[in-house]
């Protein structure tokens, strides 16, 4: 019955039509690049279609362009509104997690797909709003595509476009023109942007760059260091002590050697080398009661975060931190101030009673937080919003002189109450050293939740207790130390610790 | 002011006889409205024909030297009731809104139009918001026009066709005395393609001369016993004259062999990617010629039973391609072939998924079901006997993030609910429902603010059931689009009749932001042909509101907070109704950064605002981009051995609207941010101002640094995870 409908040879100008997705996030200019990439295969004598879903290709939403192109002919060709899994030549992300979504979605395969990424970074809501670390892995992404594509092009095309005062779909153009997979001449792509009449000079020059690139590829991406300050500064005397006190980690286990300097330096500059010293003191106790057996992680564990812990975040660390010399120079440069304009700066403050009360010696400190009243008086008094113009010299001269206040901190009832936690936490890690080395090494690394000020930094406070705790109930397990790793993750899964609570549930079903 | 101006492509409207059109759907359709002597215009703005509302505005002068009215409706309801001039007057009206929530809200006066009939022809263009990047709930625009009987248009989607259902629709719409539903689907609206223009045609009747000479007949008015005729019209004339004109005119098309044992029988608007499954199944060419026989549905309401019979006639299987749910067409030919007693099997919903969008990958895999099992020799070799395996390619899905949008760099809504996220945090979660519009991303993380949202300016009505009040009052949030569009009375003036112990939000950014940025009565701006600057609040005094609040600057997040907290706890029981406002971003930025440059340019006093994160003192805790979401308030590695988590970042985009300092002091988050204002062209004393001050300072850093030591080494790798969105573009999104 189906003799007169047998399968036919395939038309083979089907396989001519170029089908090209562009993946963006909502805000990167896909339209612009697809507007080029559109009125290019026309000027070519080709025959084009685009498409687009403009109610999401705004407002930071993931989006997709969508172009079809084949040499003009005299009959009208039929094309598609929408790429199709397995049947895309063309790709272009705009992201890196893009690259992923492209990858994910079928559209870059092997047989046939150029996929042209862009290596940056636009995080996702999800990413950033986790209080740990969120960013989804890139490296994941990028050895999918490496599978899927038929050729791959990835740089990070926004900073190349960046660079060039440019935008990202400047430079995208470029690595699909320098990637061949268009059968256009380089002068045509160019043309295209003329067409355009927008912002011609920098697309060019981002162009350029683009195309540079897709020919010839990126070197080894080397990492941009800003350094922040010049690594020491002091007089002839302080050099002196701190020579002293990076001779003592000469004497250091050397996997240790590393961190233990990274650690001191924080601590010095939180405070002074005779503090360094005291950090030292402190990790060389660790260091006695650790051994090369396990490599030293307990000991470069305590190095980080002992230090991190004696570093605390006080006003006068803040006060300090705002007021130095690198720090205008850096922000004069993150604004890319040129001369002749000025930076006036704002800062925000928001002290509480509690930020005041630790600011007092520490007996009565103590005594003013064991005083509702006392606390109430102080948030009266200090509790509130302040907006310090630090470009002016009030403002200034204030926190210079709390940033100063070094010689009286070690008084405070901050650092006493600092210290004593720096005491129990460390106590209550090494407890277990002896039966459960890894369980120690793991407790050390709760340190990690406590951060941030205020009522951030309570609730992390709390979490970190609650881990704490959680050792006793799991102490003599073997998978403890794995359980505490589990747990302190979960803490910094969301803000009010319900990961946590919930794993903690779980904790208590099998002990 | 709408986002995307039109006014360069509006110049090809004035194309006639022997040109060639060439740009995007939307604007090809109002093109054939002017070759086809349309009268009156209008609509209401939303995706994915947004872009059609601004592109009849911006024509607007073009449109009055035709004779053609514009009106920007109120609402949808209000476009459906114009077409109320077609009823007596032979005069052509089109309208436009998207589907099917605009059709929900029209369906009254469709309802009515359709019993009444129509003399003009009347075209209502619908958007059809379904499948992949719809902004709203699943459904069809198809049952309306079943359950009102008027005619659907599904054209092809490529600009010959589409410009052509314009002209078909007026005719068969003046021919059967029926308003005709044009869709167009998403991503037909925005495709782009040419077409051969026609010169534009006055309407032989404006609507000037026929208002100068108005005309009545009580018997097309919806009344007994007129409507129980209207009904029997509907079938015994209408209709039938409907068919012989889709018939006669051959607005449905055949394409492939005449005679064949089976055949595919689809939408118009999903021929394309029919075609793209054949091609790639080597059964169609690059131009479409296939050897499987089509049936284009260029309507879908009515089928004409003889033209469906005829069609499968000799055939022994059939598929109909129907994207979306119920499967109306397919439920309609089964019951024509029951009742014809044809043996011809028929395919549908059996081999292709019953909801969701046919992408290409679903087209390919319902086409090939059907040709197993109608036909296999067709299917080339290797989809019978499939060899090799594709190489296994790492699976993302719970790597890469999703992605859904969110609100703008320096959006003035994210201040609100950063407020009333401290007000939740200060007293408990509330209930609150959303509307329609930009505000209801609130309910995305990291905000999740609202669980609900019923529809355009329906947000405080859908509180209606809490508001007795009670121990927590609940909240409700309305837009100053869905305000105007009818919140005012179904929303604000329900919560005054029945006395509401609840609070409304009323988020006013200055215009309809969701949907493009086009004018509402309370816009600010000036508009030539456009009553604007009606304020808000003054209505709400109107409709009997006594507890208003008015905020003018919405960055201010502890007055936001504190506001709705009064609202909250105040002993007033009335209606309580915060109007916030402050200008959408996107907007402003568009109007002021051309205007900021020139300044600068000509060397005048300009101060530009950013904000900044010092890394140093932020712990990588995140409570800020949870209370904010900001695109510009990102995160970046710091190369710290001692630090595990990213630090907050602020990148270039920023556009220091304030919120980021507002928040930190408000929520008592951390003294990391700081704004930096550079300031260009300075005044000399401001320059000498500053010289004193840095040397002082200077002075003083040389001074402290000479006593201490710093040990300052802070890495920054550059730009893992750094950069966040630039400034959004158009679209639409309602």
């Amino acid at each position: 019955m189906n003799q007169m409908l047998r399968q036919k040879t395939p038309d083979a100008r089907v396989a001519e039509i170029i089908k090209l997705a562009v993946m963006a996030v909502g805000g990167q200019g896909g339209g612009v690049l697809t507007g080029w990439i559109e009125s290019l295969a026309r000027s070519q004598g080709y025959v084009a279609q685009s498409t687009s879903v403009a109610g999401v290709a705004q407002r930071t939403g993931a989006t997709i362009y969508y172009v079809e192109m084949i040499p003009h002919s005299d009959n009208q060709p039929v094309f598609a509104l929408a790429p199709s899994a397995g049947d895309v030549d063309v790709v272009i992300a705009a992201e890196m997690m893009e690259v992923g979504r492209a990858v994910m979605r079928g559209f870059v395969t092997p047989d046939r797909t150029t996929l042209i990424g862009s290596t940056h970074r636009q995080l996702a809501v999800s990413e950033k709003s986790v209080p740990g670390d969120g960013i989804a892995d890139a490296e994941e992404v990028k050895a999918a595509a490496e599978i899927a594509a038929q050729r791959l092009i990835l740089a990070d095309m926004d900073q190349l476009a960046v660079l060039q005062g440019s935008v990202i779909s400047a430079s995208l153009f470029g690595a699909l023109a320098g990637s061949g997979a268009l059968p256009f001449s380089r002068e045509a792509f160019e043309d295209a942007i003329r067409a355009g009449g927008k912002g011609v000079d920098p697309s060019l020059k981002a162009f350029a760059v683009g195309f540079d690139v897709a020919q010839n590829g990126v070197a080894a991406p080397e990492p941009i260091l800003e350094t922040d300050e010049s690594p020491v500064t002091g007089s002839n005397e302080q050099a002196t002590e701190w020579q002293v006190l990076l001779d003592r980690t000469e004497a250091l286990p050397a996997p240790v050697v590393a961190m233990a300097r990274a650690g001191l330096g924080k601590v010095v500059d939180f405070q002074d080398c005779t503090y360094g010293a005291t950090y030292l003191d402190e990790l060389n106790a660790v260091i006695g009661r650790d051994s090369a057996a396990q490599e030293w992680e307990l000991s470069t564990t305590a190095a980080k975060y002992i230090a991190n812990a004696m570093a605390y975040d006080d006003i006068i660390k803040v006060a300090d931190l705002k007021t130095r010399a690198p720090r205008f120079a850096r922000i004069r440069d993150e604004m890319s101030v040129k001369d002749g304009q000025l930076v006036q700066l704002t800062e925000f403050f928001h002290p509480r009673a509690e930020e005041v009360a630790g600011m007092l010696p520490a007996k009565l400190g103590a005594r003013a937080e064991a005083n509702p009243r006392t606390m109430e008086r102080l948030e009266r008094l200090f509790g509130k919003g302040r907006r310090l113009r630090t470009d002016t010299l009030p403002a200034f001269l204030m926190l210079h002189i709390l940033g100063g206040l070094k010689g009286y901190r070690l008084r405070t009832r901050r650092h006493a109450v600092e210290m004593a936690h720096l005491q129990s936490w460390l106590d209550r890690s090494l407890a277990p050293l002896a039966e459960d080395y890894a369980l120690s090494v793991e407790l050390l690394k709760c340190r990690r939740l406590v951060k941030g000020y205020s009522d951030t930094h309570a609730r992390g406070l709390t979490k970190f207790d609650t881990v704490m705790n959680a050792a006793d109930m799991l102490k003599g397990r073997k998978d403890a130390a794995e359980w505490i790793a589990r747990l302190r993750e979960a803490a910094l899964q969301d803000p009010e610790g319900k990961a946590l609570t919930g794993a903690i549930e779980t904790v208590r079903s099998f002990v | 002011m709408a986002e995307r101006s039109f006014k360069a492509e509006v110049e090809h409207l004035r194309k006639g006889e022997g040109d060639v059109f060439t740009g995007e759907g939307i604007l090809a359709i109002t093109k054939a409205l002017l070759e086809n002597g349309v009268g009156y215009v209008g609509g209401y703005q939303g995706a994915p024909i947004s872009h059609l509302m601004d592109v009849l505005a911006d024509a607007e002068e073009l449109m009055s030297e035709l004779g053609v009215r514009f009106e920007a409706n109120a609402s949808e309801a209000a476009a459906a009731a114009m077409l109320a001039a077609s009823v007596h007057y032979p005069i052509r009206g089109a309208v436009t809104f998207k589907g099917p929530v605009g059709v929900n809200v029209a369906s009254d006066a469709l309802a009515n139009l359709s019993s009444s009939g129509v003399t003009g022809g009347a075209l209502v263009i619908v958007g059809e918001d379904y499948g992949e990047g719809s902004s709203i709930m699943q459904e069809r625009s198809h049952a309306f026009a079943m359950k009102s009987q008027f005619w659907m248009l599904d054209p092809r989607p490529n600009l010959p066709s589409i410009t052509k259902a314009v002209k078909d629709g007026f005719e068969l719409s003046e021919a059967s005395n029926t308003p005709v539903m044009l869709m167009v689907r998403i991503r037909s609206c925005h495709v782009t393609g040419s077409f051969a223009t026609k010169d534009n045609v006055r309407p032989p009747l404006t609507v000037k001369e026929a208002v100068a000479n108005p005309r009545s007949d009580f018997n097309r008015v919806v009344l007994p016993p007129m409507s129980y005729l209207h009904e029997q019209d509907k079938v015994k004339n209408r209709w039938p004259a409907a068919e012989k004109f889709i018939v006669e005119n051959k607005l449905n098309e055949f394409f492939g062999p005449e005679k064949a044992p089976l055949g595919i029988i689809v939408q118009g608007g999903m021929y394309n990617g029919l075609i793209r499954a054949l091609q790639r199944l080597g059964l169609a060419d690059v131009f479409g010629n296939t050897e499987i026989p089509i049936y284009v549905l260029n309507v879908t309401y009515p089928i004409v039973r003889d033209e469906f019979d005829g069609f499968c006639a000799g055939k022994d299987h059939v598929m109909v391609i129907e994207e979306g749910q119920p499967d109306h067409i397919e439920q309609q030919l089964g019951s024509y072939l029951y009742k014809l007693g044809r043996k011809t099997k028929l395919y549908g919903k059996d081999v292709l998924p019953m909801a969701g969008e046919y992408t290409g990958q679903v087209m390919l895999d319902g086409v090939t079901g059907f040709l197993k099992a109608a036909a296999p020799d067709m299917l080339p070799g290797q989809v019978r006997a499939p060899n090799d395996a594709p190489p296994a390619i790492p699976d993302l899905s719970n790597t890469v993030p999703i992605r859904p949008p969110g609100f703008c760099t320096g959006c003035p809504e994210r201040p609100i609910f950063a407020g009333m996220k401290l007000v939740e945090q200060e007293l408990g979660k509330h209930q609150i429902t959303g509307d329609i519009g930009c505000h209801l991303f609130a309910s995305l993380p990291p905000f999740e603010i609202g669980g609900a949202t019923m529809g355009y300016g329906l947000g405080p009505a859908s509180n209606a059931a809490f508001d007795g009040g009670g121990e927590r009052r609940a909240i409700s949030i309305l837009g100053d689009g869905g305000f105007w569009h009818n919140g005012l009375s179904s929303s604000i003036g329900n919560m005054v009749f029945n006395k509401s112990d609840s609070v409304a939000v009323i988020v006013d950014n200055y215009y309809s932001a969701a949907t493009g940025g086009q004018d509402v009565l309370s816009s600010r701006a000036h508009n030539d042909t456009k009553s604007t600057n009606n304020p808000i609040s003054a209505a709400l005094k109107g409709v009997g509101v006594e507890w208003i609040r008015q905020i003018d600057h919405t960055y201010d997040v502890a007055k936001v907070r504190d506001t709705v907290r009064e609202a909250l706890t105040t002993d007033y029981n009335g209606p309580k109704v915060i109007v916030m406002s402050s200008e959408c971003m996107l907007n402003k930025q568009r109007r002021e950064k051309p205007l900021r440059n020139k300044a600068i340019k000509e060397g005048r006093r300009v101060d530009v605002p950013r904000f900044g994160v010092d890394s140093d003192v932020c712990t990588g805790d995140h409570a800020c981009i949870r209370l904010s979401g900001c695109p510009s308030l990102s995160l970046k590695r710091l190369e710290d051995p001692l630090r595990d988590d990213p630090v907050a970042h602020i990148d270039q985009t920023c556009v220091g609207c304030g919120n980021c300092g507002e928040v930190a002091d408000a929520a008592v988050l951390c003294p990391s941010f700081y704004r930096a204002d550079v300031v260009h062209n300075p005044s000399s004393f401001e320059k000498w101002r500053a010289g004193l001050r840095t040397k002082t300072i200077s002075w003083l850093q040389n001074r402290r640094d000479a006593r201490r030591i710093r040990v300052g080494d802070v890495h920054v790798t550059a730009p893992q995870g750094a950069r966040a969105a630039p400034q959004p573009p158009m679209g639409a999104l309602t």
